[in-house]
């Protein structure tokens, strides 16, 4: 039994790298990362990892979600088993203890580890282009739709409308059609 | 000699599809009946190939022969039956072949039952289907195919990988691959229109019905795939904003917004040539989530250049049917006529705005997903786009979009009355208003829940006075408006699930994510984890065996308000053909809510690391999908969009008869 168990512990501990991957395990939709999970067992958060103060334990969570694990594909920190992850998560948590707010814990991050471990890219210039385009797309979008429906019904102004019953009778002729 | 069976009907199916790419096209230029007439049963053929290659890829995987390298690499003989079916499409190779299947049966279907659009025009049409399918057909040949041997033949497979071991790669992959490529048929119907000139109403009521059975297959394939992932990944997330996932979202929402512009253009004329766009990009977005997945480049830029051949050719791919699709709309499209005029306040605008916010939404998760890899190749700069980003950008967009999608089915066609439509909302804002105060009362903070449940509740029974308002319900008699019931059209009800669905799939949402619980605990057996109003005891660890794996799996006792419910057995297998071991976790529905539970690190010393979630509503996520699906359905059966439609002996009755 015991024997069982810990082959089961060595066979589940997680890979060092994404190189590990058999290739054609790179199937669709889900299983990019459904290949990762193959290595790694379900529990992220350790209960040892767990800090006695409800409202910073909260926090560390809050925070942990918003942060990459740098050797995995797009999970956070909060989601990944790997050993990187964890020091990650008892290093946010060691920084909230000893008093930095959120945003202390998320700049000496990025002054270690660089704007990679961020899964919100900073909203500044370099990033503009990601920002940007939903914004630009929408406004842009939305003048275009105003322009082009207004010049189209200038443009027909000119044109007397349809009387009630020219438009029954055109929806009779138009019903008819197979 | 049946991988060379397979292997020699893929090349006959290229060789038909090339014919098939030119003749037919030669003919709709020439006006000439014969050469037309080629596509037809060039189309047919070509589908009985593809399918006889298939059959015999799957013959090798079933009879596990590995002396076929693909066999060898994804199989194992140990395999339950129904897996070693499924991996046929488990790989690169085998999925290319299923997409290339689906798209051939998608094309022998517009032969043989789109029998009442014009000679020209389908032929048109299937040359363009033609060229898409000798493409890839060529691609799965030179590049990818599965029908290679090798020798010595070894004794074993490498086996499955274990996650895919499981029923959802029988459903799920099949499902995709219909929505995707069932985009194809628009696509091909759009660059026809260009070709010709010519679009007019009747484009969108040929095009409607392949375009809705994408869609239906598309949406009930993500829902399909985000359970999967739900329960098997063991952490109780159903989303995860992975490009993976992205790449089936983009043109699930530009074929949605595809939808809605071609009902504007089937009944009111207009939106013309902005639907011929639509149905360029959503094929568009289609091959390029394919590629995406299949490429590698998402693991990282350089396995892009891992196999040089493959990614160029898929770079060719993407841009001779994008390149060459827009190319072509910007050179014909000038010359299509504009139709119907409306206000902006009507049911066209407000179709508008929907494509405009969801056509939106997929830009910020198109460029959410892209801009990171082009940073990278252009700067070497790594930046990380996750959920938190689409979160903040792609939450807001669609928010806003359901707070329209009550209106836009009660607004008139042409100039809507919009303070008219929102006293008729009237009792859907005070539904809204009461589920928000109640949620806010019982569940409290955080506040995204409370008006979360509002809008849901909004877009729910929106809905439903979407069909009251049509049928005059309170207004007419009871059996007035039961008689009008029956005879509304069935896409009017289908639309009112559609939207139904939507509401409740964002209901579920809300639920799960605002008000779900989780402990995560290390219990020795005989200890009681509470979480709401269940407790869950550990009580024993065990051993199992199952067909090609070996478990080990913990049996924990449910009670709700000390009274048993039931038990539940998470566990960890292990798959000694490759070595590697998965976490199954254990899943227990109370209504549409969910107890979860998954099982992390077990000690030597009996105690068990464990996640236990409660899920509120979690289940009303897919049921949505699910809602949505046969929503689609009930639109697909509508009799006014039978004409060429696949039902044979119905859709020549419903042709002849006028149309409502």
């Amino acid at each position: 039994m015991r024997n069982r168990i810990e082959r089961a512990r060595v066979v589940s501990s997680p890979p060092r790298a994404l190189s590990n991957l058999p290739p054609q395990a790179a199937w669709c939709f889900v299983l990019v990362w459904l290949a990762l999970m193959v290595v790694q067992s379900a529990v992220a958060v350790q209960p040892d990892e767990i800090l006695k103060d409800p409202a910073l334990e909260s926090r560390a969570r809050a925070l942990s979600r918003e942060l990459r694990c740098m050797v995995c594909q797009n999970q956070s920190i909060d989601d990944s088993d790997a050993p990187l992850a964890r020091d990650l998560r008892l290093l946010v948590r060691e920084r909230l203890t000893s008093g930095d707010s959120d945003s202390q814990v998320v700049d000496f991050l990025v002054a270690r580890y660089g704007e990679f471990v961020l899964l919100k890219p900073r909203f500044a210039w370099h990033n503009a282009v990601l920002w940007f385009t939903p914004v630009v797309a929408l406004v842009a979008g939305a003048v275009a739709m105003l322009v082009a429906i207004k010049r189209r019904r200038v443009a027909s102004a000119g044109a007397a409308p349809l009387s009630p019953d020219e438009e029954q009778r055109l929806a009779e002729v138009i019903d008819q059609a197979p | 000699m049946i991988a060379e069976v397979g292997h020699y009907a893929l090349v006959l199916a290229l060789a038909l599809a090339l014919i098939q790419s030119v003749v037919p096209l030669i003919g709709a230029r020439a006006r000439d009946g014969t050469l037309m007439a080629v596509a037809e049963p060039a189309a047919l053929a070509q589908f009985g190939f593809v399918a006889l290659s298939f059959v015999m890829l799957v013959s090798c995987y079933v009879a596990s022969d590995f002396s076929v390298r693909n066999v060898f690499e994804n199989s194992h003989s140990a395999m339950p039956l129904i897996y070693k079916f499924t991996s046929t499409w488990g790989n690169h190779e085998g999925s290319m072949l299923l997409w290339v299947l689906i798209l051939s049966l998608f094309g022998a279907l517009v032969a043989a039952f789109a029998n009442n659009i014009p000679r020209s025009l389908k032929a048109t049409v299937l040359a363009v289907q033609a060229w898409i399918a000798a493409t890839f057909d060529l691609f799965i040949l030179v590049t990818s195919n599965p029908f290679l041997r090798f020798a010595p033949a070894p004794l074993e497979g490498r086996d499955l990988n274990p996650i895919l071991q499981d029923l959802g790669l029988a459903i799920h992959p099949p499902l995709l691959y219909l929505g995707y490529v069932g985009f194809s048929i628009s696509f091909s119907f759009a660059v026809a229109a260009l070709i010709e000139g010519r679009i007019d109403a009747a484009w969108a009521r040929w095009v409607r019905p392949w375009l809705l059975t994408a869609w239906m297959c598309l949406t009930v394939g993500i829902a399909m795939g985000s359970y999967w992932a739900y329960y098997e990944l063991g952490w109780g997330g159903w989303w995860f904003w992975d490009p993976v996932e992205n790449a089936s979202l983009m043109p699930w929402l530009v074929g949605t917004a595809l939808l809605h512009s071609a009902v504007v253009m089937e009944k009111r004329e207009a939106l013309k040539i902005w639907t011929i766009l639509l149905s360029i990009l959503t094929f568009s977005l289609s091959l390029i989530g394919t590629f995406l997945v299949r490429s590698g480049v998402l693991t990282s830029v350089h396995a892009f250049a891992s196999d040089p051949l493959r990614g160029i050719f898929i770079l060719a791919i993407l841009v001779l049917f994008i390149g060459g699709g827009l190319t072509l709309f910007a050179w014909r499209a000038p010359l299509l006529r504009q139709g119907g005029l409306f206000a902006p306040v009507s049911r066209e605008g407000a179709l508008v705005l929907n494509n405009l916010l969801l056509t939106t939404a997929c830009a910020s998760v198109f460029v959410g997903t892209l801009y990171p890899l082009v940073l990278e190749a252009i700067t070497g700069e790594k930046i990380s786009v996750g959920a938190p980003f689409f979160n903040a950008t792609f939450g807001p967009l669609f928010a806003a979009l359901l707070v329209v999608v009550p209106f836009g089915p009660l607004l008139a066609w042409k100039r809507g009355d919009l303070l008219g439509v929102a006293q008729r909302l009237s009792g859907s804002f005070l539904v809204a208003l009461i589920g928000l105060a109640a949620a806010f009362v019982l569940e409290g903070k955080p506040l995204l829940g409370p008006f979360g449940v509002g809008l849901a509740l909004f877009v729910i029974t929106g809905a439903i006075t979407d069909i009251c308002e049509r049928i005059g319900l309170l207004r007419a008699p009871l059996a007035t408006a039961m008689r009008r019931a029956a005879g509304l059209p069935r896409s009017a009800w289908g639309t009112a699930f559609a939207h139904l669905g939507l509401g409740i799939t964002l209901l579920g949402i809300v639920g799960e994510t605002q008000w779900g619980a989780e402990r995560i605990v290390s219990v020795k057996p005989g200890d009681k984890v509470a979480i709401r109003n269940y407790d869950v005891t550990f009580d024993r660890t065990f051993n199992r065996t199952g067909p090609n794996y070996t478990e080990l799996a913990s049996a924990f006792t449910v009670r709700r308000h000390g009274e048993v419910i039931g038990t539940m057995e998470p566990s960890k297998r292990n798959f000694a053909a490759r070595g590697t071991a998965t976490s199954e976790s254990a899943l227990m529905a109370r209504g549409v809510s969910q107890l979860y539970l998954s099982l992390g690190e077990i000690n030597p010393d009996g105690s068990a690391v464990i996640r236990l979630y409660y899920k509120p509503l979690v289940l009303l996520i897919w049921l949505g999908g699910v809602v949505m699906f046969f929503g689609g359905g009930l639109s697909l059966s509508d009799r006014r969009l039978r004409v060429g439609v696949p039902r044979p002996a119905r859709a020549k009755a419903a042709a002849l008869a006028p149309a409502e």
